[in-house]
């Protein structure tokens, strides 16, 4: 209690950015996101950044903090053990104004893998209830958790150069091809395999470092990795 | 600059995209745009936990489920509406099933459902305990197969444009770039969520600030019912997040610094299930009696899970046990949480008919925005995601009807001319010396204080008072980020103007209706008054402050009774 932190925060206004420092007031569990609204209540209206759940659900608030991507609203700032809190947008990202960078290429890769299940007897009027045992269920939940912070994208040795796909977007397809209820794995994996896919991945595996919800994308990555080899050759040889 | 789309949804949770799946299936020919604040995945639909309630086995029945929703709506809900909505929900829940949602199994891999307050049975339907999370990633990855739905990623909306009592379109700023769009559209669905940010303590995400009905209410369509606001029990301390109501679903206890289970004093019969409304009231009546925890952030009540065991939490409420950690320092495995009621749901809203009609032609509303009523004064738990789903889908189909049997007619465009002046010369800008953040803040002070659990007419018109104030002072508030890309400084003025309107009718709403049901509760007047007041209120927004207006309830088989748990 009664203690106060430096935030460094990088801004950018559209043509320059420049670095700003305010003092803030913390008290034990505040939040980087708290400390984010104080500046902006208190001191700088001009102040961008995304937030919404504030629960580290929703995805919007990741950020660079002490060079570390992480969600703003689940980082205590007393817990970075340090009075001086360096905010920067993510990395791989490109920067519309302060912390908010453009998202739209990241969702189109989403988009690209086709995340969604995929069956030749789809009934919209009339569904029936598909089983699905809950070791099935285990098979894929965990790369169900994603929620698209892009903190996994932001560190990507691969995702520096535009096109990869990303380990995001890889899992997505993973998690589809992994549930039971799907019939679309070929699709996908004939998606993940092209040139901008999973060859591009360096195993470099920061991305399962710094992933806030534990769902490990590398993993993902490599197993899309050797279905899609033998998807390759399959194809390849017509089997 | 214009675009032009058959059917314009704003808002992308759950209804929203609901709506837009619903439209898309009715015909592939119509083109349907999909206008959001918030990146889809990013609404606050996410935050949702326990589940979605519905009729899936033998043991249970739709006149069960209409009957519990409607008692636990202190007979408010129009009836109609209800028993379309409990007809309507289970294949809802087969067809997310089909579309991927990773809906919690039983061994022999049929859906699991677990109890709820108010229920009379395992009636909600769960994905562990992030089931408003999986329900949004699913309905998003879904309408990615659609290519008649367009996305329209943050933008905000600033206002409907009606001509002759019909829809013609939107307007709304695209953020990234800060240029007012006109959206020309023969229907719009208005799915923008609740007012939950009119509250300080709240489980609401920042972006929920009714939006959507203060625009329409603005534009003369009529609010229902926005005196009703429910209070979840289980609210985090001090962040006010969410700890669902399957906590105690799945077992758990709300003990008193005593170690009693008070709830036996309140509802012997259904315990810590008892609907939210009454749940609510005992505990606050716990803290007010001294039998609350002492913290540092004030009093609170244990909500206890330790009973439960380790693997049982670990499988049921993950996000609760990381959330409990993460945001309260406490292991639920070892220790209570400590919680206390929270702003949680808004059961007004946009004046509906049970096709999600509203009073213009061709506007329709569904979920959180909407008040058809299925909630009337008291929610039950697992009926607003469910109530998404149905109702979603109805004012897609209903909207796509309309529109395939609609000439297109093109929005005057002065309209567009008035919008764009009054947005970029009046508003953006625009100097003062007001804040907005200090005029949201006290505006969440006098609600949290004066139109909380039990509220009194000298409170409420003390609130009346002070809103009043702060509408005044907002005339003279400061937009300090003059650039137009991704103003935010922009968006919380507006959003604060909104909230500034809604609370006027939550408040003056709730000071002329002299009785207590539901979640309004006035110690005044402390017991049900069938006789004056079983009737939904209707605010019709005038400069000089709203207009009241009252409609009957619809009834059709159940008769109010004395509601006891």
């Amino acid at each position: 209690m009664g203690s106060e932190v430096t935030f460094r925060i990088k801004r950018f206004d559209g043509e320059k950015s420049y670095w700003q420092t305010f003092k803030v007031p913390v008290y034990r569990g505040m939040t980087v996101l708290e400390g984010l609204y104080y500046i902006k209540e208190n001191y700088d209206g001009t102040l961008a950044f995304r937030a919404s759940c504030r629960m580290s659900v929703c995805g919007s608030c990741a950020i660079k903090i002490n060079g570390k991507p992480r969600l703003a609203c689940e980082t205590q700032i007393l817990s970075l053990g340090s009075s001086n809190i360096d905010i920067e947008p993510l990395d791989n990202f490109k920067v519309i104004k302060d912390l908010i960078t453009d998202f739209e290429g990241f969702f189109k890769k989403h988009e690209h893998v086709k995340p969604y299940i995929i069956r030749k007897d789809d009934n919209y009027e009339n569904p029936t209830e598909i089983l699905q045992t809950p070791e099935q269920l285990y098979a894929y939940y965990d790369f169900t958790l994603c929620i698209k912070c892009g903190a996994c994208y932001s560190v990507c040795p691969a995702a520096a150069r535009e096109d990869y796909l990303g380990p995001a977007a890889i899992t997505a397809a993973y998690r589809f091809n992994a549930d039971s209820r799907d019939g679309g794995s070929e699709i996908r994996y004939a998606l993940v395999c092209g040139d901008n896919g999973v060859w591009r991945c360096h195993f470099a595996a920061e991305c399962s470092e710094v992933c806030p919800k534990q769902i490990d994308p590398a993993k993902a990555v490599q197993k899309m990795r050797v279905k899609a080899a033998l998807h390759t050759i399959k194809s390849i040889f017509g089997w | 600059m214009k675009v032009q789309h058959d059917i314009v949804i704003v808002g992308a949770g759950l209804a929203g995209m609901r709506a837009a799946i619903a439209a898309a299936e009715k015909s592939r020919e119509l083109s349907i745009a999909v206008v959001s604040k918030t990146y889809p995945i990013r609404c606050h639909s996410v935050c949702a936990e326990g589940g979605t309630a519905a009729v899936l086995r033998e043991d249970d029945s739709f006149d069960l489920h209409a009957w519990d929703t409607i008692k636990g709506s202190d007979f408010l809900a129009d009836q109609d509406a209800v028993e379309l909505f409990v007809r309507e929900m289970p294949k809802e829940i087969l067809r997310l099933n089909s579309w991927g949602c990773p809906w919690s199994r039983l061994e022999d891999g049929r859906i699991a459902q677990r109890p709820f307050g108010g229920h009379s049975v395992d009636r909600t339907v769960f994905a562990a305990d992030r089931t408003g999370f999986h329900e949004v990633h699913t309905l998003y990855e879904r309408m990615l197969m659609y290519p008649n739905i367009v996305r329209y990623d943050e933008y905000f909306l600033t206002s409907l444009v009606i001509e002759d009592n019909e829809v013609r379109g939107i307007t709304a700023i695209e953020l990234k770039t800060g240029d007012l769009i006109l959206f020309e559209a023969k229907a719009v669905i208005l799915a923008t969520g609740g007012a939950g940010r009119l509250y300080g303590f709240t489980t609401y995400s920042h972006t929920v600030t009714g939006d959507g009905m203060a625009i329409a209410y603005r534009a003369g369509v009529p609010l229902k019912d926005m005196e009703f606001v429910q209070f979840h029990p289980t609210g985090l301390v001090p962040s006010g997040i969410l700890m669902t109501e399957a906590c105690r679903g799945e077992g758990g206890y709300l003990r008193n610094k005593l170690g009693e289970r008070f709830m036996q004093k309140y509802a012997p019969e259904r315990m810590e299930l008892a609907p939210r409304d009454v749940v609510a009231r005992a505990m606050y009546t716990e803290i007010r009696e001294g039998r609350g925890f002492e913290g540092p952030y004030g009093p609170y009540i244990a909500l206890d899970l330790t009973h439960l065991g380790e693997d049982r939490i670990n499988e049921r409420l993950p996000l609760i046990r990381d959330a409990a950690m993460k945001f309260a320092g406490v292991d639920p495995v070892e220790e209570p949480i400590p919680v206390r009621p929270v702003a949680h749901y808004t059961m007004g809203g946009v004046h509906t008919n049970i096709n999600c009609e509203t009073t213009v032609k061709g506007l329709y509303a569904a979920g959180e925005v909407a008040c058809v009523s299925i909630h009337g004064a008291n929610r039950l738990g697992s009926n607003s995601t469910a109530e998404c789903l149905v109702f979603g889908r109805i004012a897609g189909e209903k909207a796509a009807e309309y529109a395939l049997s609609k000439e297109f007619r093109h929005a005057p465009q002065e309209a567009y001319k008035a919008e764009e002046k009054r947005i970029f010369d009046e508003f953006l800008g625009k100097s003062g010396d007001e804040s907005a953040y200090q005029i949201k803040k006290e505006l969440n002070e006098t609600m949290d204080k004066n139109l909380w659990i039990f509220r009194r007419a000298e409170g409420i018109k003390e609130a009346i008072r002070k809103i009043k104030e702060l509408k005044e002072r907002y005339r003279n508030v400061e937009i300090v980020d003059r650039e137009r890309k991704f103003n935010t400084d922009l968006l919380t003025a507006f959003e604060v103007g909104f909230m500034l309107d809604l609370a006027e009718v939550v408040a003056i709403g709730a000071l002329n209706r002299t009785e207590s049901r539901g979640a309004h509760f006035r110690e005044d007047y402390p017991k049900r008054d069938d006789v004056n007041w079983l009737k939904h209120t209707l605010a019709y927004y005038t400069p000089d402050g709203p207009k009241f207006d009252y409609i009957p309830v619809t009834i059709t088989k159940w008769e109010p009774v004395e509601r006891k748990y």
